[in-house]
């Protein structure tokens, strides 16, 4: 397995090679420059401004440069945070969004996965009923909603947490930001838990393990939950990738200096260094899940095997 | 059979749920007295002063250094490194007299030098000076900083260790005004050698303002902390200010309704009758130094024709504008030099729209009258296509103004860039019929507001104005050392660009604030300037 795992991540480097290509140009294409602002510059600062920051060689060159740098572990520095470079950003925000992030999967697993299975176990009752219509809710309501609300009510009307803001080390300012986060996953693994479940519950694995007298706990717990987290296992690679790499709701709103903003404020004022550094971060983070998923079905699925 | 189940079910979705919630609120609360929690509109994106630009930096930057003079808490012009200055007859030379007790926060001595230093490094190409072109008064200055000259030939001196000659090329009466620009702050010569780019972090950064800095993180907070050694720290009463980045008006009041922040710099628009309501006295706005105008590209047919940028104009009703659309968060504008200014003809001789007065009706009489005059009507509609930067600000007021030329005939079509791609269009392919722009006061004086409008400024003459002989006033008034006499000039210079509406003023920008009660010395001024050494904090 770990062969595969191996051949997988050396599989992964020409997407990722692809990936940074095409967004290297996408943001040269975009018209206006890092030095656009609403105060235009005298042209001789701009091309002063160009010089320091290299964007005057041709686009080839500039290319060639950024792999280069790039191939040693340098993302270069950023035009937005100028006393910064792209790795001092990213080494500075990408643990608070992975905290954020592996909190709200934790607590959307757990939720999601309990509220599930009562649904499936006591399917078309009113618990059944309520799990799915929250689960509706969940999915449907934007967290750029859910956000401010939560913020409102618990911070600004109760005065029980935090509005917003980030204290390294400090749990209270998490736990609004990570319910915002977590409850559209809750929704989706109480679904998708509740699916797989019904139809586990039914196949002939179960009824076999049913027919041996195996206690109810074990035939539920062990053999109808461990088929049903098949899909889940499949959702939650890609979508741990995303919660990981931040939200810029999220951080936006609650004011958390996570990595998921830098993205978007990199692409608005044509950051091109921060862009490409979150680029790359999360195109690392998707191919990694996405090997983590497979793996996990080999531990799973005992009818799957890498060898 | 399964009946036990859901029970056991429930009870660990709700303990799972539990835990996570109680392990989370069971930590500390961190302890938050003598901080000012200030909310700004953003993050710096440097904090070497020689390479800001925004309003954040300068606010910033006003706690951390202190230049030769500074804004006192009304904006107004008061001593800084500086304890006094005297001018030449001829108003090009200023001498600078440095106060004694002046000191870096590692203990050097601020020193004439420094200022020389820092000068000459803003001008000096390779720096990348985004604003340098602020200090061009300065004689050389402009040579300088396109490499035709070394910085030594700068006209700036230090005859002694405390005294600073600073020589202009013309005359500029708000020099003083310009020296309180951030671009003007000096910076620690040793630590820029000892650390080159770095010198700004914070283990580096040697400041000589009320402040220095602690910590900075981005889309977090900026630490700074009083600096015993500054020579008024007895003065200065808060000791510690985080300063806050909001990206989201909402968000600063929302922290600020929960009493996590002590001032937001600015209040969400669409809120601000029910602001009003709620936060009473704690909310302030004041007159800002600024003017929202849409650019005519009268170099382009058949825009080129006055009588139709007139019609645009009348047609305009600006107090719906200011009203309705920025609801009362901006004034309605009918001059493109902002009220309120330094250095200009008393207010009630301000150059004004000839028709800043005139009911809407006989204005949309006459822009009828003058549109049927140049060709079009009803039956020839005239197109214009609208360029703006993406915000809901702008596009309301897009698509209000549109609403407003509609029974002019005029069809009017939108095009929306985000900021760059909209400025990158205005400065380089100069492609739009009608674009909105928008111009903040970098120093209080009228200068600052017609230059745009000259004929060789290429970046900012966004209405392409050619007009010799508003070049001509404007060059006598750079020439002219009487104020008053000066003044005149300039406002004639205005009553042209009025006349000729190469770019239609809409607004007048105003402030917005959130001030704490807790929070005292905060004076609303024309500049939005509060540095924090003269605010204090209640418990």
């Amino acid at each position: 397995m770990l062969g595969y795992a191996l051949r997988r991540l050396a599989g992964a480097v020409p997407t990722i090679f692809v990936v940074i290509t095409a967004a290297f140009f996408l943001m040269r294409i975009a018209p206006g420059g890092p030095f656009d602002q609403e105060r235009t510059l005298e042209g001789q600062v701009m091309e002063n401004l160009n010089a320091a920051f290299g964007l005057s060689d041709p686009l080839w060159r500039q290319y060639l440069t950024y792999l280069g740098n790039l191939l040693q572990g340098d993302m270069g520095p950023s035009f937005i945070y100028r006393d910064f470079t792209v790795g001092t950003l990213l080494k500075a925000g990408l643990p608070v969004s992975v905290t954020l992030g592996s909190l709200a999967l934790l607590l959307a697993f757990l939720v999601g996965g309990a509220l599930g299975v009562v649904a499936a176990l006591r399917q078309n009752s009113a618990v059944d009923h309520l799990v799915v219509t929250v689960a509706t809710f969940g999915i449907t309501v934007p967290n750029f909603v859910v956000a401010p609300v939560l913020s409102l009510v618990f911070g600004v009307w109760l005065d029980v947490l935090p509005a917003g803001g980030w204290q390294t080390g400090h749990l209270a300012p998490m736990v609004l930001p990570v319910v915002t986060l977590a409850l559209p996953q809750v929704a989706v693994v109480a679904r998708l838990i509740r699916g797989a479940m019904l139809e586990a519950l039914t196949s002939d694995h179960v009824r076999t393990a049913r027919a041996y007298g195996l206690p109810a706990r074990l035939v539920v717990g062990v053999h109808a939950l461990r088929a049903a987290l098949l899909p889940v296992v499949s959702y939650l690679g890609p979508a741990a990738a995303a919660l990981l790499t931040g939200s810029v709701v999220v951080e936006s709103i609650f004011g958390i200096p996570g990595i998921g903003r830098y993205f978007v404020q990199g692409a608005l004022n044509r950051d091109y260094t921060l862009v490409m550094g979150t680029v790359v971060v999360v195109a690392v983070f998707i191919v990694v899940f996405n090997l983590v998923v497979d793996l996990l079905y080999a531990v799973i699925d005992p009818r799957v095997r890498y060898d | 059979m399964l009946a036990r189940f859901p029970r056991h079910a429930t009870a660990l979705a709700a303990v799972a749920f539990a835990v996570t919630i109680f392990t989370v609120v069971a930590a500390t609360a961190p302890a938050r007295a003598a901080t000012y929690v200030r909310g700004e509109q953003g993050d710096p994106e440097t904090l070497d002063p020689h390479k800001t630009s925004t309003v954040v930096e300068a606010a910033i930057l006003r706690d951390l250094l202190e230049g030769l003079v500074i804004n006192d808490a009304k904006a107004g012009i008061a001593p800084g490194v500086a304890k006094e200055w005297t001018l030449s007859d001829d108003g090009l030379t200023y001498t600078f007299t440095l106060r004694d007790d002046a000191k870096w926060s590692n203990g050097d001595p601020v020193t004439a030098d420094d200022f020389v230093y820092s000068l000459r490094r803003i001008m000096t190409p390779e720096t990348g000076a985004k604003y340098a072109n602020i200090l061009y008064p300065i004689r050389n200055a402009e040579a300088v900083n396109t490499g035709k000259l070394p910085p030594e030939e700068l006209g700036v001196a230090a005859p002694d260790p405390s005294t600073v000659v600073i020589t202009l090329g013309t005359p500029a009466p708000y020099f003083l005004e310009l020296l309180t620009h951030q671009t003007g702050l000096p910076v620690h010569r040793g630590s820029i050698e000892a650390h080159g780019a770095a010198f700004v972090q914070p283990e580096n950064m040697v400041t000589n303002g009320p402040y220095h800095l602690v910590s900075f993180a981005p889309n977090d907070k900026l630490v700074m902390e009083k600096s015993e050694t500054f020579h008024d720290a007895d003065e200065v009463a808060i000791d510690r200010v985080e300063y806050i980045p909001f990206e989201e008006r909402a968000t600063c009041l929302r922290r600020f309704e929960a009493g996590e922040v002590h001032s937001c710099a600015e209040v969400p628009r669409e809120q601000i009758a029910s602001i009003r309501e709620r936060l009473g006295d704690e909310f302030h706005i004041a007159p800002y130094l600024g003017t929202y105008y849409y650019a005519i590209n009268s170099a382009r047919a058949p825009f080129d024709d006055p009588r139709i940028r007139r019609a645009l104009s009348l047609a305009i009703d600006r107090e719906f504008l200011a009203a309705e659309i920025f609801s009362g968060s901006m004034l309605a504008g009918y001059s493109l030099v902002p009220p309120g200014i330094a250095n200009y003809v008393p207010e009630d001789e301000a150059p004004v729209l000839d028709y800043a007065d005139t009911p809407m009706l006989d204005r949309e009489d006459e822009a009828l009258r003058l549109l049927e005059d140049a060709g079009y009507g009803p039956d020839k509609p005239l197109d214009i296509e609208i360029s703006y930067n993406s915000s809901e600000d702008h596009r309301n007021a897009a698509t209000a103004i549109a609403e407003m030329w509609r029974p002019l005939g005029i069809n009017v079509t939108f095009n929306v860039r985000d900021l760059p791609a909209h400025y990158a269009n205005l400065r380089d392919a100069k492609d739009y019929d009608v674009a909105r722009a928008g111009w903040i006061g970098d120093y209080s004086d009228p200068q600052n507001f017609l230059f745009l409008n000259l004929s060789d400024n290429d970046g900012f003459n966004y209405g392409r104005y050619d007009n010799p002989e508003y070049d001509r006033l404007m060059a006598e008034a750079g020439e002219e050392t009487d104020l008053a006499a000066r003044a005149e000039l300039l406002a004639d210079a205005e009553r042209l660009f009025l006349r000729d509406m190469p770019q239609i003023p809409l607004l007048h920008y105003s402030s917005t604030a959130l001030v704490s009660s807790k929070l005292s010395g905060w004076e609303d001024n024309v500049r939005h300037v509060h540095p924090t050494r003269y605010l204090s904090l209640a418990d």
